[in-house]
């Protein structure tokens, strides 16, 4: 009796909880999808027509998410190739992972802050889009370590042996036996880290700005701009135009539950064939 | 020949240990600059003062600089978030690493990575939209941005955290211990939460402890449901968080003010690296355990 009643009281919470997520949802989306039209996703804002499009957003979004990766992987993927072939010295391992470790657990804001001060000012860089991708890249870089480091584990210890066996140097031997090993991890690194930086919005309000110009991939990395998250916050709250922002959480709902389905599929995948 | 292979050997070497020590480096980078920039304006307006002062007025004739407001409503906020997710979460995890069905387990495991994956400002959307007026009209108030709501949302938010965190550290108890008790006629329920809960406890706390940095460290989500006045915190009040008190002005601020900002976000930085010193002394217990 009592072991019935503890499992129903645990049910209900659980199913309290779906239920949380499934109203979050839903009410996302059917809020949001009604306000998603072709214009909006096709213009720029215009205070001639008083009308909003979300057009550089959606591309700032894009550019910010390609710089900060075309950074953060090699320097991520370095990071744990040095942690897992080279480091022979403990102290400097675990002083490198208690950083990354400490990095993981520093609020976006406080980047954001950083982020500001030493990229936009002390740099000169100003408020861009560059500034804000850099300040991404130290936010990521813990996720892209941690992957890439999980996947060189699965690298038999006898391959790299072998190749030294056949005479190759400590580097060939990296790179063609150690790095293709670790694209696993890379990949799922950087599925993580977009997931992130599409929803990451206080780091960077202050690093990479509020603008909505239309600009290409170079121009719009040194100049100011909002992403998608930011541009809701701006429209919900200062502006209070709650469709637009409903239209773009229901979008940026979208594009979680992608990033969310895509890395389970490839996490899947990644173990079927290392099982094989 | 050999010599020139040698060096180049060392300049790869090289080049790993600088990729390696970036980590390092920004860690050292971040800690530093907040120190530089938030010393000044603590010295200039008296560390007392500063933290133990009950009025924030950075654009008066005559500022005044305390932050107690904003320490405790990051306080009061967190501890209410984590008095009403922890035992959601708790549960939640308990259900799934030890009762769930495994289909029901993929299930509710893949909502709570979506949990994890929306977008802050989206919470934030939400609860203006809902909470807000809800609370409004459930307690008669003339406005529902409030500690209240800020708690609500804090409390969704941290619990992928404490659920992913526990049942890692549930699915760590060794079977024996729970056979044993089922052999000794305890029911399964019984066994989960006296046998298993206890072995797993240090694990639980690292989840908890996980929650509050979460929740301490979140600013563009409560920035749109706690209204961001610098009153002292009550629960049917606007308030404003570290956080959010660093958000707010920021855009605006300069001289004093901005100086001003900088401490406050080196007092959060100083919140943070105590809770993660806590969180490493329980993941260390819980992996000796």
């Amino acid at each position: 009796m009592e072991k019935k009643n503890g499992k129903r009281k645990i049910y209900m919470v659980i199913m309290r909880g779906l239920m949380g997520i499934l109203f979050i949802m839903s009410y996302v989306l059917v809020k949001g999808i009604p306000n998603i039209t072709w214009d909006l996703l096709s213009t720029t804002p215009s205070y001639i027509d008083g009308s909003i499009g979300i057009l550089p957003d959606i591309l700032n979004t894009i550019y910010i998410i390609i710089a900060a990766l075309a950074i953060v992987i090699p320097l991520g993927a370095g990071a744990a190739v040095y942690l897992t072939e080279y480091a022979g010295n403990k102290k400097i391992v675990s002083v490198i992972e208690y950083a990354a470790e400490t990095l993981s657990g520093i609020p976006s804001i406080i980047y954001g802050l950083v982020g500001m001060l030493f990229f936009c000012q002390f740099l000169n860089m100003q408020t861009s889009l560059l500034a804000g991708a850099l300040t991404l890249v130290i936010m990521n870089l813990p996720t892209v370590m941690r992957t890439t480091q999980e996947s060189l584990k699965t690298v038999p210890q006898s391959y790299r042996e072998g190749a030294f066996g056949l005479g190759a140097g400590k580097w060939r031997m990296i790179r063609t036996v150690v790095l293709p090993g670790c694209i696993d991890g890379i990949i799922t690194g950087c599925i993580l880290s977009v997931g992130r930086i599409l929803g990451e919005s206080a780091a960077l309000l202050f690093t990479a700005g509020v603008a909505h110009a239309l600009n290409g991939f170079f121009e719009g990395l040194n100049s100011s701009g909002a992403t998608l998250t930011v541009a809701l916050y701006f429209y919900a709250k200062e502006r209070g135009e709650f469709g637009v922002a409903f239209a773009i959480a229901a979008i940026l709902m979208v594009l979680t539950l992608l990033v969310n389905l895509l890395a389970m599929l490839v996490g899947e995948s990644f173990k079927r064939r290392r099982n094989t | 020949m050999k010599n020139k292979k040698q060096v180049f050997e060392t300049v790869i070497h090289g080049i790993f240990l600088i990729l390696g020590l970036i980590t390092v480096g920004s860690v050292l980078l971040i800690t530093v600059y907040l120190i530089i920039s938030g010393i000044p304006a603590i010295r200039e307006i008296g560390l007392v003062h500063f933290l133990f002062g009950k009025t924030w007025a950075s654009t008066a004739a005559t500022p005044s600089f305390g932050i107690l407001p904003f320490i405790l409503t990051s306080v009061y906020g967190t501890a209410g978030a984590i008095l009403l997710g922890v035992p959601i979460g708790f549960l939640t995890a308990v259900y799934l690493a030890k009762l769930a069905p495994p289909k029901m387990k993929k299930i509710v495991s893949a909502a709570v990575s979506l949990l994890a994956g929306i977008p802050s400002v989206v919470y934030g959307l939400v609860g203006m939209l809902v909470l807000i007026p809800g609370i409004r009209a459930l307690f008669h108030i003339p406005d529902g941005a409030s500690l209240l709501a800020a708690i609500i949302v804090l409390a969704i938010m941290i619990l992928p955290s404490i659920i992913n965190v526990s049942i890692t550290a549930l699915e760590a108890v060794p079977k024996e211990y729970e056979d044993a008790s089922l052999a000794l006629g305890a029911t399964p329920i019984e066994t989960y939460f006296r046998v298993s809960v206890p072995a797993a406890k240090s694990g639980i706390a690292a989840a908890v402890v996980l929650g509050v940095g979460r929740a301490i460290g979140e600013a563009m989500a409560v920035m749109m449901v706690a209204g961001n006045a610098s009153n002292m915190p009550s629960l049917f009040q606007s308030v404003r968080f570290l956080t959010t008190a660093v958000a707010s002005e920021m855009s605006y601020s300069s001289g004093l003010q901005q100086q001003a900002l900088f401490s406050i976000a080196l007092v959060l930085f100083l919140f943070i690296m105590l809770i993660n010193a806590i969180l490493n002394f329980f993941l260390k217990r819980s992996k000796e355990e």
